[in-house]
Parts: C-alpha cells; structure tokens; sequence
C-alpha cells in the first residue's frame, strides 16, 4: 500500500483538466458534428471519469489488485450494456418483426 | 506477523483485534470499500443500460425533451461537483500530514459545495413541476406526437439524478460524521481510513454525474 | 417449512380441478417463489456454513467485517418483513419473476412490498459477498496460498463475485419497476411506449447468475465431502478451482436463454444459447473431477458422502436437462412447462439442498461439538432421495408431454402423474422433517465429538476447542502442506518465520 502525499500542484492540475473539458463537452454539444456529438461527449466523461479514479481516488499508485476490481467493475457494466444491445440492434435483421418501433 | 504480542493493550490506534496489524486492516478497508463501490457502478449500470434502450429507440423524442433540461444549472452543477472533488482530494491529504485543522475546513467546504448542488437540483425540480414534466398522471408535453417517449426519458431523468441526489445526502450525512468524528480528535497520521473511504465514495458520486450530465442535458442540442 | 407452500401446491394438484381458488394458487407459486429463492436458497449456505466457516478454513481469526457482517443478518430480518408483511395482508400474485407490465400495471396485490422485501434482503447478500472477498484476500494465513485454499472457500469467492457484481442490478431493476407501479410512465408497458423485455433483460443479469450463487456452494460443500470421504486428495484440483470462477463469469453472459420465447432478437438468442452451452464445461468438469477423486478411493458411506452420490447424480440430471432448455428449438416447445420446473428443482432441491444437508452433517460435529445419530441420519438421506425424484421426475413427462406451469388445474390425463408427484412431495417432506428433529436433538443431547470425527483435512478441522471460540485461534495457523493432503504428503519445513 503506497501512501505518499501528492503535492497540492497535482491536485489542482486535474482539477483545471476536468474544468476545461466540462467546458469542452458544452460547447461542442451546440456544434452540429450528427454522429459525433454523442461519441465526443461520451469520450470527454469517459476522460473526465478516469482523471478522477487515477489521480483523486489514488488508483495510480494503488496496488494492481485495486485496478483490477475497478476495471472489473466496469468490464461488469459494459457486459450488462453490449448484450443487452445486442438484442435490441439484431432484432431488425429479421423481416417483419419490427412491433417495437411503433 | 505478529503473534502472542498482539494483546487488546498493545493494539495501534484504531486496529481491531481479529487483524493481524494496521496494514493488513488498511487494504482490508480499501478493497472493501472498491468491491462496494463496483456494487454501485452496477446499481447505476442498469439505469444507464436503460437510458441506452430508449435512447435508441427515440433519438428525435430524447434529442426533443432535453431541450427542456436547464444547461446552465446542470454545467454549474458539474463544476460544483469536480471543485467538491478537489477540496475533498485536499481534505484526504490533510488526513494524511495529520492536519487536523485543515481536515476539517476542507471538509466543510465539500459538504456546502454537495449542499449547493442538492440545492441547484431542488430548484431543476421545481421548474419540471411547473412545466408538467413530472412522469406520471399529471404529464403534460409540448409535442403530441412525443407524449408517451418523453414520459420515458423523463422518468430516467428523475431515476437517474434522484437515484445521485439520494447518494448525495448520504455523502453530506457521511461528511458531516467525519467533521464531528475530526472536531473530536479521532483522526491522526496514523489512522484516518474513514476520511479516506469517505473520499472514495465521494469522487465515485461524483464520477456518476460526470456521465449524467452530458447524457441527459447534452442530447441533440444541434437541431 | 417455508417450503410448505409448494406442498400445499401439489396437494392441489392432486385432483384435475384443483382444491384451491385459482388466485390463491397463483399467491402460493408465488410465495413459495420468492421466499425460497431470495430469503433460502440464495442466503443459505453462504450465510450460515459460510459465516462459519471461511474464515477457520483460511486460518482467519474472523470475517474482514465482523460488523457488516452483523448488519447483513438484520438487514435480512427487515427485509424478510417486508416480504411477510406482503404475504400477511393478502399475498402476491405476479410469481417470483415480478414480470412487467402484470407486476407494474394490472396487478391488485402487494407487489411493491414484497419487491420492497427482495430490495432490502439483496443488501444482506452483497454485504456477505464483500465480506468474504476480502477475508479470502487479506486474511489468509502464511502458507496459505490461492492453490491451496479449500474449494469450499474457492467456491465462495466465486459465488461471492456474483452476489457483488449482480445483485445490485436487480435492486435498480426493482427500483424502476417500484417507481413505474406508482407512476405509470410505461417504461415497461408497451401501451405506453415501453418495452417489457427491458425489464426482462435487467430482472435476468442478476437472476440468471443468482442460481449459480445458490449452486456453487453447494458445489464447494461436496469438493469437500468427496474428498474427505473418497480419503484421496481432490482430482484436478486447479480445474475444480477455476471452474468455479468460469461458471461465475460464464454465469453472467447466458440470461438471455430465459428470453427466447419473450420476443428477443434471434441473434442474440443464438449467442445466449451458444454461451449457454459453455456452462456445462466447467460443470461437467466438476462433476467428474468428482468422480474421478473416488476411484480407486477408499470410499466410506458416511451420510455426508450419501448426500453428496445424492447431489452429483441429481445436479447431473439437472444440469444436462438444462442443455435441453439452453437449445433454442426445444425450449420453444418446453417453455413455462413442467419441464422448466422438474430442470430447476433438479439442480436447486436435487443439487443445492442436498449439498446444504451434506454439509450441515459434515460441519455438525465442528459446530456444534456434538455427534448426530448415524443410522437415522442414513434413513433420512435415503428417505429424501426417494421423495425428491418421485417428486419431480414425473414432472419431466409431465412437462414435456404439454402440462403447462402455474396453473391451478390441468386435463384429466396428466392426473396419475400429478398424484405420483403430490406423494412424493409427502415423503419428501418427512424427509426434511426427521434431519430438524434429531439435528435439534444432538445439539442437546448429542455425545460429544472429538475435535476431528471424520478424520478430515484443513486448518478448520486443526482448529480447537470444538466448538471454535469467537477468535477461532489464539495462535494464527500455518498451512505447511498441500490442500486435501489426505495422501499423507510431507510437511513443509517452515521457512524463515
């Protein structure tokens, strides 16, 4: 278990980061970019979700256990996402059972 | 390992008899607290998984209905939240040198940045009240032909936020027992993992809203 | 005797007609439902051989959290109140599955408070899962590594990542559905723009892996017992180990065979069953890793190990039935029928139970300090097995020959088969009975056990005084030789402590 105190500099730096691309995520959101609008912002949450757990929550310099259940955790809910999908994107690929969509 | 010398006198601040010593009892708590919060990454999975669905299903009706969410609340409410975030980082770091003072400014200047957002949040409420954008019988909505689709992302707007509101006012009720626990000289730079797990839940509360707002707030902006 | 509702529900299918009012039936299915599963099956021998013993077997002085352990225990008593309370005032009538939009919008009975109940008792169950995750990691005693470890204690962990990992998604998942009951948004009433299989899709991420957090234990319980009683050490033991942790995950990516007839993509219903069949890998390992540590073993018929033939013939039958289920045509054809029930019962009653009996006589001596009655304990477990497979192998053909479940009555040719089944409930009963009476007696009146009556390995069994006192050791124990070194293996020289 490593527990050295992050200077304060560090702390700040993340947290300007996390600003800025707070900033970011609004602005671009008005700019007309079609499919790209949900993939921007969903990129900049997953930067500013990582910022967070590595620098805020210590998991930079915790043991590689620790990473292992945080990335656990959220292998588990993109299982939950992508299979769940997976019915709902291949259930149009049968012709006329498209109920759903009314 | 310590053997027959570990008697309830001898014990270090804060460690508990069944540990062998500080460390092991030390990332006993961490990982605790991280398998915890990989049941509250889940919690929140289903919700968005969800989201997800609906958010297929209706592209227009969802791009729609987040006109009606209120972006300059929401984006100050995130700033809150990370500059919460930090003041906690600091909080946990005068933990850490044994800061008793700073410790607990830190920590009431986190638990009145969470009470700022409860608070933006009560106001956002109010205002789907007004506009009838409560699910449920008294639902009105401005398109017609978006009555039933909106009422879904509605109702995930309110399970979703509320759900985070809910584990907001367990963070402040959290935060106000670590401010009583440090007034009363229970932490040192020996022992101080209840401000850090505090910490932890903390930025993970944070974490979800981070993925909360551009997803209910930021949709379809463009049309 | 909370299974006494389904007694009360083969007594009604002893005659064509039914003896009960249709909705009352549909109240006990219910009941028997969702007590077995959420409040037995799913805390049974996590919560009770598991609290007592993992920690003794990793040479713990206790669980990580012995106070969240606590709070798991009467986060489980308010939970069960809710769902009593449920039951009280007059019952519900939706089945265990709490099947959206019936349970959110047509529904006249006590639903909100009996999912209330689930809610809160999932809580219990994470807080146990927790705990033992951790004690399996930071409490270990020297020398005892991962390869080393029980496969009780293997098991748990592996049941332990699902209780963490699943059961918070069915606490969202009736989070929406208690908001939706009171609100009618529709987000799961296709009137309303919603989609019902959402909620089947959300109910079965925790449910489907939820019935392997009540088979792995059992399934660590008889590693154990076969191992001790075949005096051989476990065959393949890494296999045995891992396997537990590949039906964990496995476990997670197979919910969507409980869909195929629900209107789920056909696609996705192909993956579903393809990973379905992936399930029986580490199973079928299991069960003849089994097999192969008693050959050539000295094997002994003590009741534990009558329990455990019990369990491997029974969990073979409904695991492989399973496989029928898992394949997309034939499930078609079987779904909601007495053969989805006879599968289940096979695996949960037939496996699970089995192996909770098998391990409370094994553990009984530890625990306790005392020794049951042998020859009644024998009778009893002979006395089960007859009642269980009277019980529900006519079920198989009763399911497949069309005799749909959850209905209170059915046609007139399916009745020799329904009174087969309806007297072995009987025995079965009585079965469950006599273990209650003479366990409760020897508690008491028992002769006293030496601290290893079986003459078994690992440190639980090292330990004493039988009874454990509350620290289980006062010196913290070494594990200086292989797991199950019944071989005679050895010792380790200790090393540098």
């Amino acid at each position: 278990m490593t527990h050295q105190v992050v200077p304060v500099r560090a702390y700040v730096a993340v947290f300007l980061a996390l600003i800025i691309l707070t900033i970011t995520t609004v602005v671009v959101s008005r700019i007309e970019l079609g499919e790209y609008n949900f993939i921007v912002a969903i990129t900049i949450a997953v930067i500013k979700a990582v910022l967070v757990i590595l620098f805020f929550m210590h998991v930079k310099q915790s043991s590689s256990m620790t990473k292992l259940f945080v990335g656990a955790g959220f292998f588990w809910m993109a299982i939950l996402l992508v299979f769940i999908l997976s019915d709902y994107f291949s259930r149009g690929w049968l012709p006329g059972a498209t109920w759903w969509r009314s | 390992m310590a053997d027959s010398e570990v008697t309830a006198l001898e014990h270090a601040p804060g460690l508990k008899h069944h540990f062998d010593d500080t460390e092991q009892q030390l990332e006993s708590s961490t990982l605790g607290m991280w398998v915890f919060l990989l049941t509250e990454i889940m919690f929140f999975g289903g919700m968005f998984g969800g989201y997800t669905v609906y958010r297929n299903l209706y592209p227009d009706a969802f791009a729609s209905s987040s006109r009606y969410m209120n972006i300059p609340i929401g984006a100050f409410n995130t700033a809150v939240l990370i500059c919460s975030s930090l003041t906690m980082a600091l909080a946990v770091r005068a933990a850490q040198l044994g800061n008793k003072k700073v410790l607990i400014w830190f920590l009431v200047f986190t638990l009145i940045l969470g009470c700022v957002f409860l608070g933006l949040k009560v106001v956002e409420y109010h205002e789907k009240w007004v506009d009838h954008h409560i699910p449920g019988p008294g639902f009105r909505y401005e398109d017609a032909r978006y009555f039933h689709q909106a009422q879904i992302l509605f109702f995930l707007y309110f399970a979703m936020t509320g759900m985070h509101a809910m584990h907001m006012v367990v963070g402040a009720g959290l935060l106000t027992t670590l401010i009583i626990m440090a007034a009363r000289n229970r932490f040192s730079a020996a022992w101080y993992t209840p401000v850090e797990m505090i910490g932890l839940y903390w930025h993970f509360v944070d974490i979800v809203w981070i993925f909360l707002f551009p997803l209910l707030y930021l949709i379809g902006r463009t049309k | 005797m909370w299974a006494a509702p389904s007694r009360w529900g083969w007594l009604n299918l002893l005659t064509p007609k039914g003896l009960f009012a249709h909705d009352t039936y549909n109240k006990l299915f219910t009941m028997h439902g969702i007590i077995m599963v959420f409040f037995f099956l799913v805390p049974s021998i996590p919560a009770t051989l598991g609290n007592f013993l993992v920690p003794p077997m990793v040479g713990a002085r206790d669980l990580a959290f012995p106070r969240i352990n606590l709070l798991s225990w009467y986060i489980y008593i308010v939970g069960g109140i809710f769902a009593i309370t449920a039951i009280v005032r007059g019952g519900v009538d939706t089945g265990w599955t709490f099947y959206a939009p019936f349970s959110s919008t047509y529904s006249n009975t006590h639903v909100i408070l009996a999912a209330i109940g689930v809610f809160v008792s999932g809580f219990s169950s994470i807080l146990t899962g927790l705990n033992f995750i951790v004690t399996v990691h930071k409490m270990r005693a020297p020398g005892m590594t991962w390869s080393r470890l029980p496969l009780f204690v293997w098991a748990h962990y592996a049941t332990s990542l699902i209780q963490v990992l699943g059961t918070p998604v069915i606490a969202i998942t009736i989070v929406l559905l208690g908001m939706e009951r009171v609100l009618h948004a529709g987000i799961f009433d296709p009137a309303l723009g919603g989609d019902p299989i959402l909620f089947q899709h959300l109910f079965w991420f925790y449910s489907h892996p939820a019935v392997y957090i009540m088979i792995l234990p059992g399934m660590g319980v008889i590693s154990e017992i076969v191992a001790c009683f075949s005096r051989k050490s476990i065959f393949g033991y890494g296999f045995v180990a891992f396997s537990s942790v590949a039906i964990a995950v496995l476990g997670f990516l197979v919910w969507g065979h409980h869909l195929f007839v629900a209107g789920q993509s056909m696609y996705a219903s192909m993956v579903f069953s393809f990973i379905s069949f992936l399930v029986a890998v580490p199973s079928a390992i299991k069960v003849f890793n089994w097999t192969a540590t008693m050959y050539r073993g000295s094997v002994s018929y003590d009741t534990p190990m009558l329990y455990a033939f019990g369990f491997i013939g029974l969990f073979t039958i409904g695991g492989l039935t399973g496989l029928f289920l898992a394949t997309m045509a034939v499930d078609v054809h079987v779904t909601d029928t007495y053969f989805v029930i006879a599968h289940f019962h096979y695996v949960m009653v037939g496996g699970m139970v089995m192996a909770y009996l098998g391990g409370v006589h094994f553990w009984f001596p530890k625990i306790t300090g005392r020794l049951y009655p042998e020859g009644w304990a024998k009778f009893a477990a002979l006395v089960v097995f007859v009642g269980f497979n009277l019980t529900f192998f006519p079920q198989f053909v009763l399911g497949y020959l069309g005799m749909p479940r959850r209905y209170a009555a059915y046609a007139d040719e399916f009745q020799i088969l329904n009174v087969m089944s309806t007297a072995g409930a009987s025995i079965l009963g009585v079965g469950y009975l006599i273990p209650m009476i003479y366990l409760a007696w020897a508690w008491r009146y028992g002769p006293k056990s030496p601290q290893n009556p079986w003459g078994a390995k690992g440190l639980e069994w090292e330990q004493s005084p039988t009874p454990p006192p509350t620290f289980n050791f006062d010196v913290p124990p070494v594990m200086n030789e292989p797991a199950y070194n019944y071989s005679g293996e050895e010792k380790e020289v200790e090393i540098g402590r």
